[in-house]
């Protein structure tokens, strides 16, 4: 039994299509994280997942029970809000015990909830507060207390960090991801932060057009990117994707940056399918942290490249090399010293490459 | 070279403070001189009701009353007690609270919801009736006289305060509309999700949620409408006469119909007991008027 299942889901406002034939399965207690640039709709999903958009196509399943046409107050979830959503005219209680009065919960119940709900989220003092003297920490704790004294199935997170400011933001993050640990609830989350998703989320949902581009554990969204759209949208600076051709002869593979002579041998590569690759034309991906100043790895390879530009970021350094009218960049620590419009020979990890078809800019 | 520097900014420092003293005064200058300007009607409505028509026929516009008389006061409110062609407010100033009350009431309640779906329910077309809300409040008052008259005698409620109510409502609506829907456009649409997701329900998510964060922009609108109700002129002398009509048509029928001698401290009275109440509503809520106006962003 999925927690959440969606079966080929689609919307679309008048003529303009959000999402195109979404599938998606959560297991219990998984941290499912929806990532994309804005106007992905990613955000649109978590809304129909609540209920609060209606489905064009398909339909959203909680614990096997299609609830495609339930009210959202009866899908047994939860939603916080990017804005936090607190009612400005209730105080911090009658937030949070709004939601359990509407559906007529008992009294009793209703002030055992508030008291536990509470003090796990240390907003016990804060009862008769209106959200308008509350910080922003605050107001978002509140927010999903709100939340949990529901006891939802499914969480379901709107961006609900991105109006904190950076330092209570990372706070915030390490505060959510200690209160999935605990509650071991389903959640989903919505965010336009790879780091956000990184660090919080035991699946990762990459959505570009209304699509899907890649559904995978935070570990192979980073090392196995499924096309070029997911590899270059994971990390910061994005991966390398050099232009080129693939070599095929004797049993032996190598991969030739156009306008350069130099054959990159790839023989370790992992392919999806091992046919017809000579002359094919590719993107070969390396990320910049896996570029290295010094040889680190008896399958690194060496090759020479000119330093034209440094961005120096405190504890490392962004250095973009150019390969054959191409641009590389790679990442060091700061201490290293590596002087511009000078040939510096560089190493490359080549078992943490990956290789996209050009055409199709899919993994291969 | 230092010293000469030196010099020549001290130099350009006070020319700065003689300019900026300068136009500091001309400012004040300009500015009570605007005051006197706009004060100069009231104090003379104020001191000419306080004479005599001894006294105003003997001294000028500005002469100073010789006491505090209020006979002509209690004249226009309470008339001099005899019988036919005694025109006085009293009765006129209640029949206008009987109007304004729930016209104001009703075209404010109904703004606030007609604001509170354009915003928080959207629906297809929902641009198009906001527009065409805007138009009516383009509409000129003459405009709708002849239909608006048709339709009072087909209800049967011509001639009658609850016409006037219906007027004034209908009329009102588009900038109750208007102010209620820039209003809760700024609230976050999230507030309406979460309540839904609470399990509120339509009615519950306006009266709960919208409604008490509302009280800047009711402040406008009540001012608003009420101004406008009470002041309002075309509409009562159209449609109503005799003992319906609001006050303002009383006003106009006491200065205009008086067959003897003008008494323009009578008149004067009049006019400023016509104009008393919606001076108390300015300066009861005045303040809320301009925050409500200015404010947008509701943070909660």
């Amino acid at each position: 039994m999925k927690t959440l299942r969606i079966e080929e889901l689609s919307k679309n406002f008048g003529s303009t299509e959000v999402l195109r034939k979404i599938n998606l399965e959560i297991d219990e207690g998984n941290f499912l994280v929806l990532l994309g640039p804005s106007g992905c709709g990613k955000s649109t999903l978590l809304n129909i997942i609540a209920g609060l958009e209606t489905i064009n196509e398909g339909n959203v399943h909680i614990d096997d029970y299609n609830v495609s046409k339930v009210e959202p107050k009866d899908r047994n979830i939860a939603m916080v809000f990017q804005s936090y959503a607190l009612y400005p005219s209730m105080n911090v209680r009658e937030n949070m015990i709004f939601g359990l009065k509407q559906a007529k919960v008992s009294k009793e119940k209703i002030e055992e909830q508030l008291e536990k709900v509470s003090r796990f989220l240390q907003v016990d003092a804060l009862l008769e507060r209106k959200p308008s003297q509350l910080s922003g920490g605050q107001r978002q704790r509140v927010a999903i207390g709100r939340a949990l004294v529901r006891e939802p199935r499914i969480f379901l997170f709107d961006e609900p960090l991105s109006n904190l400011d950076a330092k209570l933001r990372v706070e915030m993050r390490r505060e959510i991801k200690k209160l999935h640990q605990q509650l071991k609830t389903t959640v989903v989350y919505v965010t336009h932060d790879q780091t956000e998703a990184m660090s919080l989320g035991t699946n990762i949902a990459i959505m570009n057009h209304g699509v899907i581009q890649q559904n995978d554990t935070p570990e192979n969204i980073y090392n196995k990117p499924s096309n070029t759209f997911v590899a270059d949208f994971i990390g910061s600076p994005s991966m390398n994707l050099i232009k080129g051709n693939l070599k095929e002869s004797s049993n032996k593979i190598s991969f030739i940056a156009n306008g350069s002579k130099v054959e990159i041998p790839i023989n370790g590569y992992n392919f999806n399918e091992k046919s017809n690759l000579n002359n094919k034309e590719v993107f070969f991906g390396i990320r910049p942290e896996h570029i290295f100043f010094k040889k680190s790895n008896e399958s690194d390879f060496e090759i020479t490249l000119k330093a034209d530009l440094s961005e120096y970021i405190g504890h490392e350094q962004i250095m973009t090399f150019d390969y054959e009218n191409q641009e590389v960049l790679a990442k060091f620590p700061s201490t290293i010293k590596i002087e511009l419009a000078k040939n510096t020979n560089l190493f490359f990890d080549l078992t943490q490459i990956s290789l996209f078809d050009a055409k199709t800019e899919e993994r291969i | 070279m230092q010293d000469k520097l030196q010099a020549s900014y001290k130099q350009l420092e006070m020319k700065s403070k003689y300019t900026n003293m300068f136009l500091r005064w001309f400012l004040y200058f300009a500015l009570i001189l605007f005051a006197l300007y706009f004060i100069f009607p009231l104090y003379v409505m104020v001191v000419t009701s306080l004479k005599t028509m001894e006294e105003i026929r003997q001294g000028t516009l500005l002469t100073w009353p010789s006491g505090l008389n209020f006979d002509s006061w209690a004249v226009a409110w309470g008339g001099r007690g005899y019988g036919a062609g005694d025109t006085f407010l009293r009765p006129y100033f209640w029949n206008s609270f009987k109007m304004v009350i729930p016209a104001v009431f009703f075209s404010t309640f109904i703004g606030a919801m007609t604001g509170y779906v354009l915003t928080k329910w959207r629906f297809k077309g929902d641009q198009w009736v906001f527009l065409f809300l805007l138009f009516g409040c383009f509409i000129p008052f003459q405009a709708i006289l002849l239909p608006m008259a048709r339709t009072l005698g087909v209800l049967g409620i011509s001639n009658s305060i609850i016409g006037l109510v219906l007027v004034h409502t209908v009329y009102g609506i588009p900038f109750t509309t208007l102010f209620f829907r820039n209003y809760y456009i700024s609230v976050p649409t999230e507030l309406v999700k979460a309540a839904r997701i609470d399990g509120a329900g339509f009615f519950k998510i306006f009266f709960k949620i919208l409604l008490p964060i509302s009280a800047p922009i009711i402040v406008v609108t009540v001012i608003w409408q009420f101004t406008q109700i009470w002041n309002d002129f075309l509409f009562g002398s159209t449609f109503s006469f005799g003992k319906a009509a609001p006050i303002q048509v009383a006003l106009n029928n006491m200065v205009l119909s008086s067959t003897s001698v003008k008494e323009y401290n009578v008149d004067m009275a009049s006019a400023i007991i016509a104009g008393i109440p919606t001076l108390i509503v300015y300066v009861l809520a005045g303040k809320y008027f301009i925050r409500g106006l200015t404010s947008g962003a509701v943070k909660g």
